[in-house]
């Protein structure tokens, strides 16, 4: 690295809350024991849900695919320790509704024994086949998003890569994990970012990290010097939200995304330090995404990092830290973005960053909301120039298409403005739930769409159906009435050779549709005859004039064989053709 | 005198002439106000409102022959949102609104008569003749027009759960508390 001196750009608006990095950050990472159970949930990316690939039983062993990829946008889950598969079934998730997901709970054996790891060479491998081993190893962006990071490693064919921006900016308090990360596994972490810059060759490299971690900061170009690459590490303000993809793409490159687009559009791809590493170590060690590190922080009395399997649930993984005894609940994610866990048997996942312990006192009750006074602290605050308070005048009165007039799809819920508000109004929450509004009538409407397309068809279908049914009764009863005719003709012709059949041919062409109707009753009826002829003829004839012991006799056989009879009967039913078959479309 | 009417007259065969034949370019098929009532209608198809579908009831709608709170799936939203589109006032629902549900077979039951896969509007449920039929969750609109033709009463509605994917935040609520 030589000493460019980096033009660095702003973003405007954002906070500078408290930070309180320091509680967790003076310790090295622990390794967390293995817990007495895991529940891994099967879905914890963007993207279809993986399906399970082992059933309650199993014996699986550490890093063994338990949950394949459903799709491009899925990513694989892996067994995080070896062990024996209780179950797979619904367990409460780590999400903020605290409603059930399907996820497959491993009692650990103990042996912690890994499944044979082949380590590769990159380099020797096709990008695609690189893309494939990191959806297979279930790589996703562990900044918070877990957005499949293979989806994101094919370079757009019409733009040019410019810039790569690795984002260490860890920007949320109390979260410490990418700090320690990069202090302490700087070489591997840039090696994971060598992997993304050959898979995708952009003209730069930018690792962006908050200039309150020098320590990490330090290590990083250290870590970039022994290996010679010629990536920047560029120490950036501290103002929260910096670690936001859009605002570290703005400060780095000067680049405004535009709203609704993707960084992608404008050369510009983001990565957080921790996906870099573990594609890392998925790439040159075979080692699946199986655990994570995790900062356990708050009102407790051992704040630390912790590297812990995925799937260890909270109220385990809590005992590490040693909870103070004042504390009420377990925020996931740092006091800005996160939220509540909704139970202690909630797994940690791919997506947990931070596990805070809260108190009275660390998180005091929000003070009762107020009305608004417009004072526009909230517009000056938002870091992507929205304008807070008309979005909440209209998301309160549930004027959803009026809030999509203000771009509440740009929000990224960073939470500055409740964080500014004068008046205490959650903000966030009331953007939360007219986005999720707005996706659930959109989810509607395409239904009702789908719907109406099937009524239609079905519609089309029915009327086509009779209208070759007709078609077909009426080329019947004419070939019947032809028949006929020519029948008559020839009898006719055998008595009367010199008679034409000329008027003979015009009134059977007229009565042919007319006796549509007519020729099926009769058709219907003469096959009900004919039932009735046969059955009589399979009736045995010589029962007439028996004595009174021969009929008892024949009653008793005759009640013996019913139930068979019944028995056979729909086996001879079945063998028929399905009439009211039906084929569904979809 | 004789110019001034010359030119009124070529005045009007000239717009005449425009008219017509942007009356015939122009010339709009079908009703457009049916079509966005029909946007606004659920189709469910479930035929509660009286008419077989949700396009008949639309149509009678934009006739002003019908009063727009028909339609128990919609809601007091879909009578809101007809409401405003057609500038009438906002009746009460005629009946009584339910969550939204899917129709669900019990499969023990079933004889497989095929009588709720003729009546399924939205063809929803597979099955043949003398085989069990069974509901396909995702494209049911929870009409409930397959319960009436079961023979062997073996269709129920289930309430559609909340899950993750339809999982949404909740509007918040300033909780009200009691002073020390």
């Amino acid at each position: 690295m030589n000493a460019i001196i980096q033009q660095l750009f702003k973003f405007k608006g954002g906070v500078k809350p408290q930070t309180n990095k320091t509680i967790s950050a003076h310790e090295p990472i622990a390794q967390a024991p293995l817990p007495a159970r895991l529940i891994v949930p099967l879905h914890q990316s963007i993207g279809g849900t993986p399906n399970p690939l082992v059933v309650a039983g199993d014996h699986v062993l550490k890093g063994q695919l338990i949950g394949g990829p459903d799709g491009w946008l899925s990513s694989a889950v892996h067994a995080p320790t070896s062990g024996t598969v209780l179950a797979v079934e619904d367990h409460i998730s780590a999400h903020p509704s605290g409603l059930m997901t399907l996820s497959v709970i491993i009692q650990p054996d103990g042996r912690d024994e890994w499944l044979p790891r082949t380590p590769l060479n990159y380099r020797e491998l096709a990008p695609e086949r690189v893309r494939e081993i990191l959806r297979d190893a279930g790589v996703v962006g562990l900044g918070g998003a877990v957005f499949p990071s293979h989806a994101k490693l094919s370079a757009s064919k019409t733009v040019p890569m410019e810039e790569l921006v690795i984002n260490g900016a860890e920007c949320e308090p109390f979260i410490t994990c990418d700090d320690l990360l990069m202090r302490e596994r700087a070489e591997d972490v840039v090696r994971g970012v060598g992997i993304f810059r050959d898979l995708l060759a952009p003209k730069r490299v930018l690792i962006g990290i908050e200039d309150n971690k020098p320590e990490a900061v330090a290590a990083m170009q250290q870590a970039v010097k022994s290996l010679g690459e010629p990536f920047e590490v560029i120490a950036v303000p501290t103002r929260y939200p910096a670690g936001g993809a859009k605002q570290l793409i703005r400060v780095l490159t000067g680049k405004e995304v535009p709203a609704a687009k993707r960084s992608t559009e404008l050369g510009v791809q983001c990565f957080n330090v921790a996906t870099a590493y573990t594609a890392y170590r998925a790439i040159a060690h075979g080692e699946p995404v199986i655990s994570r590190i995790v900062t356990l922080t708050g009102n407790v009395e051992h704040p630390c990092n912790w590297e812990v399997l995925i799937g260890t649930p909270l109220g385990e993984f809590i005992q590490l830290g040693q909870p103070k005894s004042d504390t009420n609940g377990y925020l996931m994610g740092g006091p800005m973005m996160g939220f509540e866990m909704p139970s202690l048997d909630a797994p940690l996942v791919k997506a947990t960053n931070c596990i805070i312990a809260g108190s009275p006192t660390l998180f005091p009750p929000k003070a009762p909301e107020m009305p608004c006074i417009r004072c526009g602290a909230c517009a000056d605050a938002c870091p992507h120039e929205l304008q807070p308070f008309e979005m909440y005048w209209f998301a309160r009165a549930k004027n959803f298409g009026k809030t999509q007039e203000y771009k509440i799809f740009d929000c990224i819920e960073c939470g500055c403005c409740s964080f500014v508000c004068p008046s205490h109004i959650p903000l966030v929450q009331y953007f939360r739930f007219a986005k999720s509004e707005i996706w659930a009538r959109e989810a509607d409407k395409k239904a009702s769409e789908a719907a109406k397309a099937r009524f239609e068809f079905r519609n089309l279908r029915d009327e086509r159906e009779k209208a070759e049914k007709a078609e077909r009764l009426a080329k019947a009863s004419a070939a019947k009435a032809a028949e006929k005719k020519a029948a008559a003709a020839t009898a006719e012709a055998s008595i009367e050779p010199a008679t034409g059949s000329d008027g003979a041919d015009t009134s059977g062409a007229i009565a042919a549709p007319v006796d549509a109707d007519a020729a099926k009753k009769a058709a219907i009826a003469a096959a009900i005859e004919r039932a009735r002829v046969q059955r009589a003829a399979a009736e045995p004839k010589n029962t007439d004039g028996l004595t009174i012991a021969q009929r008892k006799e024949i009653a008793e056989i005759e009640a013996r064989r019913a139930p068979l009879q019944e028995q056979t009967d729909p086996n001879a039913e079945r063998a028929k053709p399905g009439t009211a078959l039906k084929e569904v479309k979809g | 005198m004789i110019t001034a009417i010359i030119i009124m007259a070529l005045g009007a065969i000239v717009l005449g002439a425009a008219l017509g034949y942007a009356s015939i370019k122009f010339k709009v098929e079908g009703n457009p106000l049916v079509e966005k009532i029909e946007a606004i209608l659920p189709q469910t198809q479930c035929g509660q409102c009286g008419f077989p579908g949700c396009k008949p009831y639309a149509e009678a709608i934009a006739e002003g022959e019908v009063d727009i709170n028909l339609c128990p799936p919609g809601g007091a939203e879909g009578v809101q949102r007809l409401a405003d589109l057609l500038g009438r006032e906002a009746k009460p629902l005629n009946a009584e609104e339910k969550p939204k549900q899917v129709a669900l077979i019990n499969e023990e039951t079933c004889i497989g008569c095929t009588l709720c896969i003729q009546a399924c509007p939205v063809d929803a449920i597979i099955g043949a003749a003398k085989q069990m039929h069974t509901i396909v969750a995702p494209l049911c609109t929870g009409c409930e027009l397959c319960i009436k033709p079961c023979p062997v009463e073996c269709i129920s509605m289930e309430p559609v759960a909340e899950n993750l994917d339809n999982w949404k935040w909740k509007y918040p609520v300033i909780e009200i508390k009691r002073a020390a």
